[in-house]
């Protein structure tokens, strides 16, 4: 009962953690700013992946949001802002229509997942280790993802593509 | 109670056992986190003095001086006289800084390496957290401490600062390939990520040994680009003292720059810590495959020396690094690590995993 209330402080105390943070993001008007509250919001969800003992998607989070598209976010705009540039108030028009579709969307999620009836799961927690994962990374039967995975590779070229001409532009 | 020195699960045991006999198991849990928590931070503390007296002493063997020789024997107080200096000094406001951003910042360095901490093996059974990625998530904390330095640099408002900014961070986000990548060599010479089961792997010979010329090509290029990574000579053009002043914490004073100067000491103790677990068996005592009677000879010394005393070669050897070689400039280090290291990092990779498969390894 009680590792089910020290789960439960940890669960409230993350997911405050991501609501506080995600909303400091949007209204932040200093742009540096919100990117570290951004920053906040990824680890706190990392927290959550390590809570459920999912270690390595709770790794790449960390490696692949905070530790790289963060890092890439605060680096361009290192390159591009000045410290004293802050963003206009938001016009009250635009403003009224954030809010409702923000709370539209709040109101869509909480009602499916209120009314949604989940089933609690009996099965024993099952350990997800490295070996399991490259096995099933490169599996091409059932639970295989071989084919996403040669998929993104190129999404990947393509990225890898477009970012040489775009640096390369000038010089044509 | 049973307390040995070669072996602590039974002493951690004893005190998960007698709190349990005392208390609920979810103030069991508290009080646990909070031993630990306050274990590492005096160790973390510890390690950082003791670190930047090293650093003067092999400073000043480097340069034919004396060092600090004043306050104790050998001068070993002054860095807690240093300690004491910084602690009373005031936190100078810069006027048209982020103030926000300026004050988190040391934060965020300093988190970073104390998470990258809790995942080391000290010996066996004292392990704080031993995940199944252990090395990914070392190597995956480790990279948020760029952060701190990129935010440090820019809401302090200064040139300086900035420009140091910009090239730490084009250097830690490069070097983390080559650190990432040599540790792999070595993950796939193991089998497993997990950082308690690379050391017991190793109790027939360490992986600098057992992984021929692979392992020994991956532990010189986790030198180099781990040397990169925390910033230190001959790359720290991050803070470059005779061109930026002090580069990104120019504006930093008092305690605040006193975070930055020890998360930079305990980075290279991390980063030696995890060579020594990888490369060197960590807390493993130094084996050979078939002399029974040295074998024994070497179990008779703890696991805790063995890592500390492992450790502290490699701190040696990064200090030298950093009194010998001259600073590179900003595009020298971005060849040596886009067009020699990564090219072989990643060659080493294929022909480690050709010995693997070849059963090659012992």
């Amino acid at each position: 009962m009680e590792a089910i209330l020290g789960n439960q402080v940890m669960f409230i105390l993350f997911s405050a953690m991501i609501v506080m943070f995600s909303i400091l993001t949007v209204t932040s008007r200093r742009i540096l700013r919100a990117a570290t509250f951004l920053l906040f919001v990824l680890l706190s969800t990392a927290g959550l992946y390590f809570m459920l003992n999912y270690q390595f998607l709770a790794a790449v989070q960390i490696t692949l949001y905070a530790g790289g598209i963060v890092v890439l976010i605060i680096f361009s705009i290192l390159l591009t802002s000045h410290i004293d540039h802050k963003f206009d108030r938001v016009p009250a028009q635009k403003l009224i229509m954030g809010v409702i579709a923000a709370g539209s969307g709040i109101a869509l999620s909480l009602t499916t997942l209120l009314t949604y009836n989940f089933v609690p799961a009996n099965q024993e927690p099952i350990s997800v280790d490295m070996n399991t994962i490259g096995k099933s990374l490169l599996n091409y039967g059932d639970h295989g993802f071989v084919l996403p995975f040669e998929v993104i590779s190129v999404l990947l070229l393509a990225a890898i593509v477009a970012a040489v001409v775009i640096a390369k532009r000038k010089k044509i | 109670m049973e307390f040995n020195i070669y072996d602590f699960t039974s002493f951690t045991k004893w005190i998960d056992e007698s709190l349990n006999a005392a208390m609920s198991p979810f103030w069991v849990m508290i009080t646990e986190m909070a031993i630990i928590g306050v274990a590492i931070l005096a160790f973390y503390a510890l390690v950082g003095l003791f670190l930047v007296y090293a650093e003067r002493k092999v400073c000043a063997f480097m340069q034919n001086r004396v060092g600090p020789n004043r306050v104790g024997p050998f001068g070993i107080f002054q860095t807690i006289a240093d300690l004491l200096k910084l602690l009373m000094k005031e936190l100078v406001y810069i006027k048209n800084a982020d103030k926000l951003l300026f004050n988190i910042a040391p934060f965020i360095v300093i988190t970073a390496s104390f998470l990258a901490i809790a995942a080391i093996p000290f010996a066996r059974g004292l392990h704080a957290i031993d995940f199944n990625i252990g090395i990914f998530y070392v190597v995956a904390v480790s990279s948020l401490g760029v952060i701190g330095i990129l935010l440090a640099g820019w809401s302090s408002n200064s040139k300086y600062s900035l420009i140091g900014a910009m090239r730490s961070g084009a250097q830690i986000v490069s070097y983390e390939l080559s650190v990432g990548l040599s540790l792999i060599t070595m993950v796939v010479l193991a089998g497993s990520m997990q950082l308690s089961t690379i050391v017991e792997a190793q109790a027939n010979g360490w992986f600098i040994f057992t992984g021929h010329v692979p392992a020994v090509i991956a532990f010189v290029i986790f030198l180099i680009a781990s040397t990169a990574e925390t910033n230190r000579g001959p790359f720290d053009l991050a803070e470059a003292e005779s061109e930026l002043t002090a580069g990104f914490h120019t504006e930093y004073s008092g305690i605040r720059f006193a975070f930055f100067f020890l998360a930079e000491y305990m980075n290279m103790f991390i980063v030696a810590s995890i060579a020594a677990t990888v490369f060197w068996g960590g807390w493993m005592p130094f084996h050979v495959p078939g002399w029974e009677g040295f074998n024994t000879v070497m179990d008779y010394i703890p696991p805790f020396i063995w890592y500390i005393g492992k450790t502290a070669v490699i701190i040696f050897i990064l200090m030298l690094f950093k009194w010998t070689f001259p600073r590179l400039r900003i595009d020298q280090l971005l060849t040596l690590e886009w067009k020699y290291l990564l090219p072989i990092n990643l060659f080493n990779v294929v022909l480690m995993a050709f010995i693997v498969l070849m059963g090659w390894h012992w």
